[in-house]
């Protein structure tokens, strides 16, 4: 299964492999948010939380649909599907490497975009801790949508509308405790229930998943 | 070390072979023959598990079976040998030079993936059979884009397999050049059509 996860993480950081996609596009939302709004501190302050988590929460998104269908286009699924390797470890080292390569760089920039959208200070802990807690849950819920919809040709749409649902917890709960953060508040509830979140993800949508899967291989 | 009694199989919720039945033990070499669309891929994809059969049985040990079906599931921006090297960790083994050499590949060993012609991304996907490890092979058309000398090469490596104890189901249309081979032609079982019992009913 390391095998697994290293080579996805060469793929993706070899040509083409997608790599940079999702930072690219959380860069571009917070830095034209301030644009499209206008310089008032104040305002951008209090969207500041919403702004970083939606912009994190659909840069996940944009890579979603690669996660399984290249995989089954070149027949690599159906040869694992006959390997050692359980389809459930299959899916959990394929959500791991996504978060790897799209979640974990998102949390690590958003305290600059922080910066861009003149988050209070009170906030940037929250943030970096409320993303490192969250993104998980979007890698896999994204995993189990991506394994829901790998047999289709053009599956983004419906994927997209499967796995945004399915995202809306974690957004509340997220946007929620870096707002209280910024504003002195209690933070630690949301941050628990999102913790919550991606814990419940771990444990069982890697089985969902590979079952979706096996049903997409027949 | 594989038996199949009476096995009906079915594609896109249609019957097309029943009452398919053989024995395959070591060393032994099946060629599966019959017309396109008869359902030599969709039997060779029930035996490796990717589908269930409708009605029969598989008597078999999953874990000795290794499917090469028509895509080889090869990564473009990968190597020849980083290729391999996955699928053979993947299996849990790690030497991958007896396969490089047994398909020609050694001179492409650090080529990208992409840069290979159809026919050396074939014998890519042979190779990938060898570390498996595993005894039992069930190919979907292996030859395909294979030219002559590959084609040979592919024998001697099937032949070596089976001089090991292995053994080996494989669909194809063109003779192997190997005179071992018990062929089972897929057509005598294939499914009758299905009953329009109902149309009278529908239409009355």
């Amino acid at each position: 299964m390391i095998a697994l996860l290293q080579r996805d993480l060469r793929l993706a950081f070899r040509a083409g492999g997608g790599f940079g996609l999702g930072l690219a596009f959380f860069l571009m939302v917070a830095v034209l948010v301030p644009l499209g709004v206008g310089p008032e501190g104040a305002l951008l302050a209090r969207i500041a939380p919403g702004i970083l988590w939606v912009g994190a929460l659909l840069a996940c998104l944009l890579s979603l649909d690669r996660m399984f269908a290249l995989d089954f286009e070149d027949g690599a699924l159906d040869l694992m599907a006959v390997s050692p390797l359980p389809l459930e470890g299959v899916v959990a080292m394929k959500a791991l490497a996504h978060w790897l390569v799209t979640g974990l760089p998102l949390v690590l920039i958003a305290p600059v975009l922080g910066l861009l959208l003149s988050l209070a200070p009170g906030g940037y802990f929250w943030l970096l801790a409320s993303l490192f807690l969250g993104t998980p849950a979007l890698s896999l819920i994204g995993g189990f949508g991506a394994a829901l919809t790998v047999g289709l040709k053009r599956g983004g749409l419906i994927l997209s509308l499967i796995v945004l649902p399915m995202y809306v917890p974690s957004l509340i709960f997220g946007a929620e405790a870096v707002r209280r953060g910024a504003v002195g508040g209690d933070a630690v509830v949301p941050l628990l229930l999102l913790a919550a979140i991606s814990l419940g993800s771990v444990a069982i949508l890697p089985f969902a998943a590979a079952a979706a899967l096996r049903a997409n291989l027949k | 070390m594989l038996q199949v009694h009476d096995l009906a199989v079915s594609r896109g919720g249609l019957t097309v072979l029943e009452g398919l039945g053989f024995a395959l033990r070591p060393s032994d070499l099946l060629v599966l023959r019959g017309p396109n669309g008869v359902g030599k891929t969709t039997v060779l994809r029930t035996l490796a598990g990717l589908q269930p059969a409708l009605r029969g049985q598989i008597l078999a040990n999953p874990d000795q079976i290794t499917y090469s079906g028509h895509a080889d599931g090869i990564k473009a921006t990968l190597t020849v040998g980083e290729n391999l090297g996955f699928w053979a960790a993947v299996h849990g083994h790690s030497a991958i030079d007896p396969a490089i050499s047994a398909m020609n590949l050694t001179a492409l060993r650090a080529r990208r993936a992409a840069d290979l012609s159809a026919g050396q991304k074939r014998r890519l996907g042979l190779a990938r059979l060898l570390v498996t490890g595993r005894k039992i092979w069930l190919m979907d058309e292996p030859t395909v884009s294979l030219d002559a000398a590959s084609v040979a090469l592919f024998g001697a490596m099937l032949r070596g397999h089976l001089a090991q104890g292995g053994a080996a189901i494989v669909a194809t249309h063109i003779d192997l050049g190997l005179p071992e081979a018990r062929m089972l032609d897929l057509t005598p079982f294939k499914a009758a059509a299905t009953r329009q019992g109902a149309f009278d009913e529908a239409f009355a």
